[in-house]
């Protein structure tokens, strides 16, 4: 092994900060399920709601996009 | 960086090389004009557009050609978005949205193509698209209803002492759409190709060769998804903050 302790920072700083994906994720998975639970129960209400599901799908994903950059940035970028 | 991962013996295909923008006819200078595989495959995704709808709908058939079918399903698909989004009184920026809608879905299939090069996968294309519908909804928005538009940021139904709390809170969300906007696209497209391309780097590794191969493919599967979604959302949300400009009472 070799290398020196700021690219040891950015590798430790980037596994961090793709833990964000994984809390993102978990926001998605909300989203949808409680969008499913909905859905079952009002089968006929479900289809007028698909594009508030994409919206809200869209901005719980975008701040796990958001760690995915950071993580981006430190690999390749700093 | 490609010359350490080669000498660590481990990924052989750097990811991130996909990205590279290279002038098309030689030599390292990227100006301002100098014609780039950017350049080529956003004019390719221009010229399928335009194939699509316009040599495609040309026959104007009662029983539509295959093309016309799919450009008919297109355009149908945009302007019920629209309509049910933004708004009857938002059809008339339908040319607008039906424009950035089949642009970046293009775009996002193109890019998927071996060997292409996807274009909404740079920032710099995506932060365009955005700040362009950031300025036109802002400058809309102040246009059509004056002052009225500063209304956005002050919740009437709020209790008093709230208030200007959340001006600040809708303030700084006004100002980071462009920003989501444009990162959201861009960065779905580009993590899709490098985890396509980091498990082709896999493949070269005989033992399990035959795992990541089926591993791209279902990547591939998700990311075919991935494209349309994002056209999608980034659409439906342009609707979105067109609603807000044409309607801004919160």
């Amino acid at each position: 092994m070799e290398g020196d302790i700021a690219s040891m920072g950015q590798f430790i700083g980037a596994g961090l900060a793709a833990i964000g994906s994984g809390a993102a994720a978990i926001g998605v998975g909300h989203v949808a399920g409680n969008f499913l639970a909905g859905a079952l129960r009002n089968p006929t209400a479900a289809a007028s709601q698909t594009a508030t599901l994409f919206i809200g799908i869209a901005f719980a994903e975008a701040l796990g996009i958001f760690s995915f950059l950071v993580a981006l940035l430190l690999m390749f970028a700093v | 960086m490609a010359d350490e991962a080669a000498q660590g013996g481990g990924i052989s295909i750097h990811p991130m090389d996909q990205f590279k923008v290279e002038p098309l006819f030689g030599g390292d200078h990227v100006g301002m004009l100098t014609p780039t595989n950017v350049t080529l495959w956003m004019a390719l995704a221009v010229l399928a557009v335009t194939l699509l709808l316009v040599v495609g709908t040309r026959g104007r058939a009662i029983i539509p050609s295959r093309a016309q079918s799919v450009a008919e399903l297109a355009y149908g698909f945009v302007y019920k978005m629209v309509e049910d989004v933004a708004g009857k009184d938002a059809i008339r920026f339908f040319p607008y949205i039906m424009t950035l809608f089949m642009f970046i879905v293009t775009a996002n299939f193109l890019g998927l193509l071996p060997m292409s090069f996807a274009t909404t996968s740079h920032i710099a294309v995506t932060a365009v698209l955005a700040m362009a519908v950031f300025l036109t909804v802002t400058i809309l928005g102040f246009v059509l209803n004056g002052t009225k538009f500063l209304g956005l940021f002050w919740v009437s139904s709020a209790p008093l002492a709230l208030r200007p709390i959340l001006a600040v809170i809708e303030l700084i969300s006004y100002f980071v759409r462009p920003v989501s906007h444009s990162i959201r696209l861009a960065g779905n497209i580009m993590a899709g190709h490098a985890v396509i391309k980091v498990f082709a780097g896999f493949a070269a590794i005989a033992t399990i060769a035959p795992v990541s191969i089926l591993a791209i493919t279902a990547v591939y599967g998700l990311e075919v998804l991935v494209a349309f979604i994002q056209a999608y959302v980034f659409t439906i949300l342009t609707c979105v903050y067109l609603k807000d400009a044409l309607h801004p009472s919160h």
